[in-house]
């Protein structure tokens, strides 16, 4: 029998950093810049912290590089590294935590200088000696098998497609931090340099640099650290495979599992979400998760994305800063879902604020639609 | 050395051995009769590790498709997921046709080409 501590931990803490561009910094620097800006939004310091949560994408070892960054000895020190979907991950460990007293302040943090860094992309993943040989581009070209078999499934279209990126693009209008905030229109989506078909380079996220850091205490002492602490109603995660080879059904992802069970810890439904956040490292990927999220039936999220909801004042706020085709995509995007989420329940995102906004998910993809998990926050009256 | 394993599949290193000698197999579960690609020691969820090779029938169908967009001079090229007559899938490639012309449902069976020296499972369409 699953008991999730419902709402007794929150978030009293989030920021970034370096969105963009962040040149002659390093990964860690940037994180712990993003970290000690969190921090202090609760008044906080890296000494009080004894809970550490972190994945650099240039350091396998990056729990402990972290620790002794900030001079600290913690209790707990999580490396976990499912992909993009770790931070939400580390959500729920630290959650878990917290509530246990296995410790009393969580830092969660990522950084990556993947943009003004020297060689290229850095990937955790490694080459699998049975498929190297076919030259996959990955990740795109896995991204681009499930989208071709959404679209001869269920009839999905280039256009429903290229709607997510508009929808971002729009939304990154309002985010001065956003990296990507020129005028996009469908047709530029639809004919730009085509990468892996069905996708082009407009169907893909960005390559920046960035630093995302959240701070979590228990309820009770978050009260007295912030204005509005974004309570963690709920937090699960799943994984299905990691080649996509092994995907069972390319149009079914493991966001299948961790959004309803998440959804069952917090008590509400996917209705009740005023900001939805979801990891769009291709156009494809918020298709599928509103799918499987339970926001639309299998196989209706290009038609449902279609018509424009995605928009700003659409009617469904998704993706609020932009997302990872237009505010920021370092390697890792998982952290800034989460980070967007809280300041929309925080009250703080400035033009793009969603009105009265007080339950939000963020969810997070990890390597090749393998790995998924689902966070729902919510502010103090949703409890 | 002695190698006190030498009598259990090692599965990348024999199913790459048989490649070579122009076998594309398959490894199956005596208990289970599953098949079971990738190569590994135990089958999924049983771990059954009473796997042995049996030579593919190299029939199989198109799940998913894409071309990879390149640069020229090199050339756009096919990338694929085959689900196989015998039940896994893999990632390949269809050769013989445009790799944008490659649809998903085609039927389409294996053969061996020799790729950078080594020896490489590719599909052609029926």
């Amino acid at each position: 029998m699953e008991s999730f501590p419902r709402g007794k931990t929150a978030i009293v803490g989030a920021a970034t950093f370096g969105i963009g561009e962040a040149p002659g910094f390093t990964a860690i620097d940037i994180a712990v810049h993003a970290t000690v800006k969190a921090l202090a939004q609760a008044g906080l310091k890296p000494s009080d912290a004894d809970g550490l949560f972190i994945c650099l994408p240039d350091d396998f070892l990056s729990g402990l590089t972290f620790a002794q960054y900030l001079g600290i000895h913690p209790k707990i020190t999580d490396n976990n590294r499912t992909g993009g979907s770790a931070f939400m991950t580390h959500v729920m460990w630290a959650t878990l935590a917290l509530e246990a007293g296995l410790c009393d302040v969580a830092v969660v943090a990522y950084g990556s200088v993947q943009r003004t860094a020297t060689g290229g992309l850095q990937s955790a993943a490694r080459t699998d000696p049975i498929e190297g040989p076919y030259r996959p581009r990955l990740p795109v070209a896995a991204y681009a098998l499930s989208a071709a078999r959404h679209m001869h499934e269920y009839g999905t279209t280039s256009e429903q497609l290229a709607e997510v990126a508009i929808a971002a693009r729009e939304w990154a209008k309002l985010n001065p931090d956003a990296f990507a905030r020129g005028n996009l229109t469908i047709d530029d989506v639809l004919s730009a340099r085509r990468v892996s078909d069905p996708l082009g380079v407009r169907d893909c996220c960005l390559v920046t640099d960035g630093a995302a850091a959240i701070v979590m205490t228990r309820a009770d002492r978050a009260r007295d650290l912030c204005k509005t602490p974004v309570h963690v109603l709920g937090a699960a995660a799943a994984t299905f495979h990691m080649a996509i080879s092994a995907m069972p059904d390319l149009t079914v992802t493991a966001a299948s599992e961790s959004g309803p069970r998440a959804f069952a810890q917090a008590g509400y439904r996917p209705k009740d979400m005023d900001v939805v956040e979801l990891y769009d490292a291709f156009t494809i990927n918020p298709v599928l998760f509103l799918e499987d999220l339970g926001f639309c039936p299998k196989g209706e999220g290009g038609r449902f994305v279609g018509d424009g909801k995605l928009r700003p004042g659409g009617g469904l706020a998704m993706n609020t800063n932009g997302g990872g085709l237009s505010c920021v995509h370092p390697g890792m995007y998982g952290l800034f879902p989460i980070v967007e989420a809280v300041e929309q329940i925080m009250g703080l995102a400035g033009d793009r604020q969603v009105k009265g906004a007080k339950l939000g998910l963020a969810h997070g993809n990890g390597g090749f639609l393998s790995s998924q998990a689902t966070v729902i926050l919510g502010a103090p009256e949703t409890v | 050395m002695s190698d006190r394993y030498a009598d259990m599949p090692h599965p990348i290193k024999d199913f790459t051995g048989y490649l070579s000698q122009g076998k594309f197999m398959l490894q199956r579960s005596r208990e289970s009769g599953n098949y079971i690609f990738h190569p590994r020691v135990a089958e999924p969820l049983t771990g059954c590790t009473d796997l042995e090779w049996v030579e593919a029938s190299g029939m199989g169908t198109v799940y998913s498709t894409t071309t990879i967009r390149v640069k020229a001079p090199a050339a756009d090229y096919n990338l694929a997921l085959i689900d196989l007559a015998e039940g896994p899938r893999m990632m390949s490639r269809v050769d013989d046709v445009a790799p944008d012309a490659v649809t998903i449902g085609m039927k389409v069976k294996a053969r061996i080409v020799e790729e950078d020296g080594k020896p490489l499972v590719v599909f052609s369409p029926i």
